[in-house]
Parts: C-alpha cells; sequence; structure tokens
C-alpha cells in the first residue's frame, strides 16, 4: 500500500474515531443521569415544591427549581437579545466593516466569551451590594445575561458578516431608510438569531455558578423579581452533596429534567427556525 | 445634397454641450440626468475626473469600459450609493430632472425612489415573492392587499415572469433560478415607478438566455424608462444601446449615439478598446 493511501486510511480513522468518542461520552452521560434519574423520577417531582423534610429524602418535588430556571432564561434572553441584536447590527452595518473599533469591540467579546461564569457572579454580586439588592431572581437574570450576552452576540455576528453588501443596497435603492432596511437585514439573520438563542438558552440555564451568589435559592417559586429563586443547577448540587442517598437520587433525576428542558428547546427552536426559513427565506 | 430618409440621428450628444438637446428625426430627447464636473475620490484615489455627461431620457444608454475604470462608480453616484461610504469623497454636480441631488437638503430615498438598481448577482429581499415585488410600494406608502396585488401581477407580467411564477408567489424568492430572480428584481425595481434604471452589469452573472430575456426587457422598457447600463460586454452595447459612452482610466473618452461611437469613433482609445486592441 502506498503512503499516500494509508496517509487517507489514518486521517479517516481519525475523524470517525473522535468522532464515535464525543457521540459515546454524549450517550454515557444520558446513561447515567437516566439510570440514576429515571427512577426516582416522578410526577410529584415536577409538580409540586419541596415540602418540609425534602431534604432528608421526604415528599416534594423540585418545580420551585424548574419554575425558576424558565423564569431567569427567559428574562435573560430577553433582555440579551435587545441588547446583542443592534449591537451585531451597529458592529456590521454602521461601523465599516474592518474598522479598527469593531475589530476591538470583537476582541473583547471573546474575551467575555471566556470568562467563567463564577466570575459573572462574583461580578453580578458585587453590583447587587452596589445597589443594595439581595440574592434575586432580578440578581440572577442580571448575572445570567452578563453570562450569555456575549455568546449571543459572536454568534449572530457569525451570520452577520456573511450578509452581502447587495442586500443592503437592493433595499436602499428602493428608496429604504437605514431602519426599514435593518428590518430586512433582522429577517435575513433570523436562522442565525434562533440559533444564537439556543446556544445561550443551553449556556444559560445549565450554569450554577452565575446563579450561586446572584439568585440564591429558596423552596418556593418566586412572585416578584425582587425574591430569591431556585435553578435546576443548584438544586442538583445541593441534593447531590447529601449525605442521603435518595436525596442523591434526585439530584440525577433533577439533571434529567434539566436536559429534556434543553433537548426540548433545542429540537422546537430547531423546528421553528426550519419552519420559518422554508416560508420567509 | 440627399435626402436621408432614414430616422438618423444628426447632431451628436458631445461632452462639450452637456445639456444640449437631440434631435431623433421624428421627437426630441431631452436630457435625465445631467453630469457636471464629476469628481470622485475614494481614500484619496482619483476614480473619476471630471465627468461631463448627459444622459438623455427614454433611451438605453450603454457605460463601456476596461474593468477599473470607474464606470460602477458613475453608475452608483447616480443614486448616492456612495452616501455611506466615508472613503469616497465626491465633488461636482449630477442633476436628475433638473434637480441636484447632492445638495444638504436632497431627500436621498426620494432620489432612490426614482430610479431602480440591477446589481450585478441578482439580490433578492429574504421574504416571498410577492412580497419582494410590493416591498418597494409598501415602504413608500401603499396599503391594501388588493392593491399590491394588483402593482405584483402588473410588474411580474411586465419582466415576463408572471406565468412562471403566478402559482407560487408565496414562495421564498431564494427558490427561483438567478435569471427568474434577476427579473423579480427588474419587476422589484419597476415596482416603485421609477424615471431611471440603472443596471449594473445586470446580466453577466446569468446564462445566455436569461441574459438575452433582460437584454429585450430593458429594450421594451425603454419607451418609459431611462435605462443606463455599465456593461463588460461590447456585444450586448451594440446590440441595445442607443448611446454608449466609453470611459478610460477615471475620464469619459467618448459619448455618443451608438452608430456614431461603434462605427465612427472620434477618439483613437474608443477605436482600440471597440475593436478589441486592449480590455
Amino acid at each position: 500500500m502506498n503512503t499516500k493511501k494509508l496517509e487517507e486510511k489514518i486521517f479517516k480513522g481519525l475523524m470517525i474515531g473522535s468522532s464515535l468518542l464525543i457521540f459515546g461520552v454524549l450517550l454515557y452521560i444520558l446513561y447515567i443521569i437516566i439510570k440514576k434519574g429515571l427512577p426516582s423520577l416522578s410526577w410529584e417531582m415536577i409538580s409540586q415544591i419541596p415540602s418540609g423534610g425534602f431534604y432528608l429524602g421526604k415528599e416534594g418535588g423540585i418545580l420551585n427549581a424548574i419554575m425558576g430556571s424558565l423564569y431567569l432564561i427567559f428574562f435573560s434572553v430577553v433582555i440579551s437579545l435587545l441588547i446583542s441584536v443592534p449591537v451585531v447590527m451597529y458592529l456590521n452595518f454602521t461601523l465599516r466593516k474592518k474598522s479598527r473599533f469593531s475589530a476591538f469591540a470583537r476582541l473583547t467579546f471573546d474575551v467575555l466569551f471566556g470568562i467563567p461564569s463564577i466570575v459573572y457572579g462574583a461580578f453580578g454580586f458585587t453590583i447587587m451590594i452596589f445597589f443594595g439588592l439581595q440574592a434575586s431572581l432580578f440578581g440572577g437574570i442580571i448575572a445570567v445575561s452578563l453570562l450569555i450576552i456575549p455568546v449571543m452576540i459572536r454568534s449572530i455576528d457569525e451570520v452577520a458578516i456573511l450578509i452581502p453588501v447587495e442586500l443592503i443596497e437592493a433595499t436602499k435603492s428602493l428608496g429604504a431608510t437605514n431602519y426599514e432596511t435593518i428590518k430586512v437585514i433582522v429577517r435575513q439573520l433570523l436562522p442565525g438569531i434562533s440559533t444564537a438563542v439556543l446556544l445561550s438558552v443551553g449556556r444559560g440555564i445549565g450554569d450554577g455558578a452565575t446563579v450561586l451568589f446572584t439568585a440564591g435559592y429558596t423552596d418556593s417559586i418566586p412572585t416578584s423579581l425582587t425574591q430569591p429563586t431556585a435553578t435546576l443547577p443548584l438544586a442538583i448540587f445541593f441534593q447531590l452533596s447529601s449525605p442521603i442517598e435518595e436525596v442523591q437520587n434526585r439530584a440525577y433525576s433533577a439533571a434529567l429534567i434539566l436536559t429534556v428542558i434543553i433537548l426540548m428547546l433545542s429540537f422546537s427552536a430547531r423546528y421553528f427556525s426550519r419552519r420559518f426559513s422554508k416560508n420567509k427565506i | 445634397m440627399e435626402l436621408i430618409t432614414a430616422p438618423l440621428i444628426t447632431v451628436p450628444l458631445t461632452i462639450e454641450q452637456p445639456k444640449f438637446k437631440v434631435m431623433n428625426g421624428s421627437h426630441s430627447l431631452n436630457p435625465h440626468i445631467v453630469v457636471e464636473n464629476l469628481n470622485i475620490f475614494i481614500k484619496g484615489n482619483h476614480i473619476l475626473k471630471d465627468i461631463n455627461m448627459t444622459i438623455p431620457d427614454k433611451s438605453i444608454t450603454c457605460i463601456i469600459g476596461p474593468s477599473g475604470c470607474g464606470k460602477t462608480t458613475l453608475l452608483r453616484s447616480f443614486n448616492r450609493l456612495h452616501d455611506d461610504n466615508v472613503d469616497v469623497k465626491i465633488k461636482g454636480k449630477l442633476f436628475v430632472d433638473g434637480e441636484d441631488i447632492y445638495t444638504k437638503d436632497t431627500e436621498v430615498t426620494h432620489i432612490r425612489k426614482k430610479m431602480g438598481l440591477l446589481a450585478q448577482r441578482p439580490c433578492s429581499l429574504p421574504m416571498s415573492i410577492i412580497d419582494n415585488v410590493v416591498y418597494g410600494p409598501r415602504l413608500h406608502g401603499v396599503r391594501g392587499r388588493r392593491k399590491l396585488y394588483e402593482i405584483a401581477r402588473h410588474q411580474l407580467v411586465a419582466v415576463g415572469l408572471w406565468d412562471e411564477v403566478k402559482d407560487r408567489l408565496k414562495t421564498p424568492a431564494s427558490t427561483l433560478s438567478i435569471g427568474q430572480q434577476q427579473r423579480l428584481c427588474l419587476a422589484r425595481g419597476l415596482a416603485v415607478e421609477p424615471e431611471i434604471i440603472l443596471g449594473d452589469e445586470a446580466t453577466s452573472a446569468l446564462d445566455p438566455i436569461s441574459s438575452k430575456t433582460i437584454e429585450e426587457l430593458f429594450v421594451t422598457i425603454k419607451d418609459k424608462y431611462t435605462v443606463v447600463l455599465v456593461t463588460h460586454t461590447l456585444r450586448q452595447a451594440k446590440r441595445i444601446a442607443d448611446y454608449v459612452a466609453f470611459m478610460y482610466m477615471g475620464e469619459l473618452v467618448e459619448f455618443g449615439t451608438a452608430d456614431q461611437l461603434f462605427n465612427h469613433p472620434k477618439n483613437q482609445l474608443t477605436k482600440e478598446y471597440i475593436s478589441g486592441g486592449f480590455s
């Protein structure tokens, strides 16, 4: 066999091998949380808030954490979208594509992207202290927004860079103002935006470190922005650190719930973006 | 002296006489776009040098010349597409319908509404076929589904696309072939009821048949519109142009009727270019 063919085979093997490895790890994670979590997963787990002796293995569920996480991520995503989309528009369509400032801004977002979530948590915490706020849903929303804004900007930016100048010129030559042009661009960007939302939901909802200080933890479902809130990652964390086996197993079922929520959101986002792009783009 | 029976253009449009009226046998032609001492600098480079030109209305004017001679820059200055580019400095005057379009008070959307632009590659908007056509009218305040539908139908018929798309008006415009998309873009441009159609190598990305369709469309619509085309293909200019401008290195070398420029070029450069001496 000649060397070219051998080379080809080695690289092909490497590609298949690493793909399988990653896929295997995913399957193994799913296997563990299903195996350990499914037995203690019950309707009670997802429909009730913890009752008195929950952390000792008695009745109750983690509805508080489920709702808390959903509230948190929903508001954070909305806030982040309101900030990220204008930023991307500014970077790509108001500034020149290759200006020095936009390069600097992109570098900044990359740095922010790489900052560990615990740092955002701590930063959010200092801001809250400065404003005299306590651990609350609001604090959590701010910290999670800080965490996911760079994710969003970067992933929308990736698609916005690819928007052809011709599209902008086409709309402008029809007599569109800047604002009207941007509306068309946003429409073109929608699949990119939905991917960005997906990524940030994944990152935001599963992050425990940001909400540890900022959102706190409580057994009830928050009814206002100033109340602390429980979150699924912290529910997993607290239950897993319990010495009682039953509580530990519940941590796995909480993990299972979290995974299912993320999967559901991904699949539905994908479905809608595909449907949408079929109709509109 | 013998009488000339064919409708021959006897008085050429010349650079020296920018506002000259041309007698074209039966009817007189009015200047539609007048360029006076136009100079354009991009990042300090002198791209267009003292352009003086009068483009008559209701006719096809082709701008020809080798790559990088400033054809596109000139065309884009007609509807102020350089506005967003801070590197571009424009000096001189440009009149459309006698109105200077580079004054501070000129409303740029008003200027652009007068002109439809056809780019090199068709660029459909991210929406359905019908929404593409009525995008412009909607921007300018036309409301009512019936009315918009009628506009769309009318313009799609005008560009010969109606029969191909009437059953799928609601499908995304991106599903059309590239030739169809270019016709859609033309329909979209026509829908804002412009006076001028600007084409920037509008057929160069198309297959021969689609490009022929577009060419024929230009000829059909020139009764109502002033068509200005930048083209690389000399043969296209020969086929459809009424007037031809030859540009070289940022200067307007010669402007005249197609017959005059192709058959009796005055300038040596023009002669060489149209005989294929350089490209």
